[in-house]
């Protein structure tokens, strides 16, 4: 059975449709890259799967269970997917455990020492287990962007949703938030990223949608989508990523 | 960590030695502009024509020892009315800054409610709400009808109460909406995110204006006095009186500003670490 199913989802913000009948299915372990121009909605629909935002037609079911049916309570879905946001969002005024740790503690019912440990060791997979008292603002953008990752992380979600978790760093903090994600892909998660980073694209991606006019209009594996696109407006895309020199 | 281990090199030492020599002069300075001002000021006041009435009249020794102790124990009433009023304020505004936060339709009535009392009592003067209060509700001639001093602080309380929910209804609008995203994704119910998240963060940002907000409440607590509780003001006035001289008021003002310092000085203290936080 398919993790992620989106049937028919369509979105508008005023007058304006930003998906557009949009088909999507994710099986299990399986790791989804979204490519597609700025605005073409790659947020809004990760944004609509963590139910951040209502949707106007179409369902989305999750292991599944119909979660846009408005009965379903959106705290229990959330809980059991994990989103990263471009911009990491830590909660300034919380130490990076205190961070980690306040979903298990308040959502889960964790007991402090059993959910510190295991976001001590979570950090520490990741080399950061000597920032765990450091207040989010004493981090580089890299060690918040990887903080952020194992808060979403130790809730153990079945999809991991992450959106342009590299946008807003530096070159050279880039690869070691990329190594994370790769290292993650090995456990088996299942995963839907947004990126403008196509090399990244190429290695992770099991499978490649590329996002226009509101729906998926062409999908495949990397090699395929990235390399050999069948549809002329991908191919325009992509050259256009190559002229900017991104790919 | 890089540790340094070189010596401070020629041109540092300068720097410091010319730093310390600039350091010196201003403080001269200074203490020279503050000493002409002074002089002048006394030489202006103690010069002027009717100096001598109005120090026999404000001034007198006498009067200020036999005043101090029936002023003092005034005081002691504001300073628990302070502190009682203060702390009931800062949560009746929090609690009214919340429901005006609720969203949906259940909410209506709750919202529409906590909005129009920070309208009304924002405008209602101070003043009108201790006389209605005090004197009106007692001539309902209710039982159980509580004493004139409880009443008086009910009226400041409602009234601080209205300032500071639109102080912290500001805070919790300054978080950024993206920080209650981010909280609601982990699976926070919304009273969750409202209490971890939002209002830690919104509670630290307002905190100097919530402080100034108590020093201001600290000197109002002394309007209580217009309806008949001996406070500082009252006693003061009291004495007054019967002396046909105005020095209890002086001693009365002078205690008020002893007791504003320490909390004045917290005030900037906090503001002074609130701007720190912002630029560091
Ligand atoms: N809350 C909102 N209100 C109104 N319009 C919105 C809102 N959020 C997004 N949009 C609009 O929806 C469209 C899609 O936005 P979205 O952020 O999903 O694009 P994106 O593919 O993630 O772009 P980018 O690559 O730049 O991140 C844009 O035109 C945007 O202006
Ligand atoms: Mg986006």
């Amino acid at each position: 059975m398919s993790v992620l199913e989106c049937r028919g989802v369509t979105k508008r913000f005023g007058g304006h449709t930003v998906l557009n009948h949009l088909d999507l299915t994710v099986a299990e372990h399986e790791v989804v890259v979204l490519i597609g121009a700025s605005g073409s909605g790659k947020s809004t629909l990760l944004r609509c799967v963590n139910l951040l935002e209502g949707i106007d037609d179409g369902t989305i079911h999750l292991d599944g269970e119909h979660i846009t049916d408005p009965r379903v309570n959106p705290d229990r879905v959330r809980q059991r997917i994990g989103i990263v946001f471009q911009a990491y969002n830590l909660f300034p005024h919380m130490t990076v455990l205190d961070n980690i740790t306040l979903a298990p503690r308040r959502v889960h019912r964790r007991d402090r020492a059993e959910a510190e440990a295991k976001a001590l060791d979570l950090l520490g997979r990741v080399g950061l287990a000597d920032r765990a008292r450091s207040y989010p603002d004493r981090l580089s953008g890299g060690q918040q962007q990887r903080v952020a990752i194992v808060r979403a992380l130790i809730n153990e979600p079945r999809l991991m949703l992450l959106d342009e978790v590299t946008s807003a760093l530096d070159p050279e903090l880039v690869g070691e938030v990329l190594t994370m994600i790769r290292d993650l892909k090995a456990t088996g998660m299942t995963m839907v990223l947004a990126t403008h980073e196509m090399g990244f694209a190429r290695q992770v991606a099991d499978r490649v949608c590329f996002l226009e006019g509101g729906a998926v209009l062409e999908s495949g594996p990397p090699e395929q989508v990235l390399g050999d696109p069948v549809q002329p407006r991908t191919r325009q895309f992509l050259r256009r990523i190559i002229e900017a020199g991104r790919l | 960590m890089i540790t340094e281990d070189r010596p401070v090199s020629a041109a540092q030492r300068e720097r410091i030695a010319y730093r310390r020599r600039q350091t010196v002069r201003s403080v001269l300075i200074a203490a020279a502009s503050t000493g002409v001002l002074g002089i002048l000021l006394v030489v202006g006041v103690t010069g002027s024509p009717g100096w001598e009435r109005v120090r026999a009249s404000f001034l007198d020794g006498a009067v200020a020892r036999d005043a101090f102790p029936a002023v003092l124990n005034g005081l002691w009433l504001n300073l628990r009315l302070l502190v009682f009023c203060a702390v009931a304020a800062l949560a009746l505004g929090l609690l009214v800054a919340v429901l005006r936060t609720l969203r949906g339709p259940v909410f209506f009535p709750v919202r529409a409610l906590a909005t129009g009392y920070t309208y009304g009592f924002r405008g209602m003067p101070l003043i009108i709400v201790i006389y209605v209060l005090a004197f009106g509700v007692p001539g309902l001639r209710l039982q159980g009808t509580p004493s004139v001093l409880v009443l008086g602080g009910a009226a400041l309380v409602i009234t601080y109460g209205a300032y500071l929910a639109e102080v912290f209804r500001a805070g919790i609008e300054s978080v950024h909406p993206s920080q209650l995203a981010a909280a609601r994704s982990l699976g926070l119910t919304y009273r969750q995110t409202m209490r971890h998240v939002v209002l830690p963060q919104a509670v630290r940002r307002v905190a100097p204006p919530l402080l100034n907000d108590t020093v201001a409440l600290q000197k109002d607590v002394g309007l209580v006095s217009l309806a008949g509780p001996i406070d500082a003001v009252r006693a003061a006035q009291i004495t007054t009186a019967e002396h046909a001289n105005f020095t209890p008021y002086i001693v009365a003002g002078v205690l008020f500003v002893l007791l504003a310092i320490p909390l004045i000085a917290v005030t900037d203290w906090v503001t002074l670490r609130a701007a720190r936080r912002q630029t560091g």
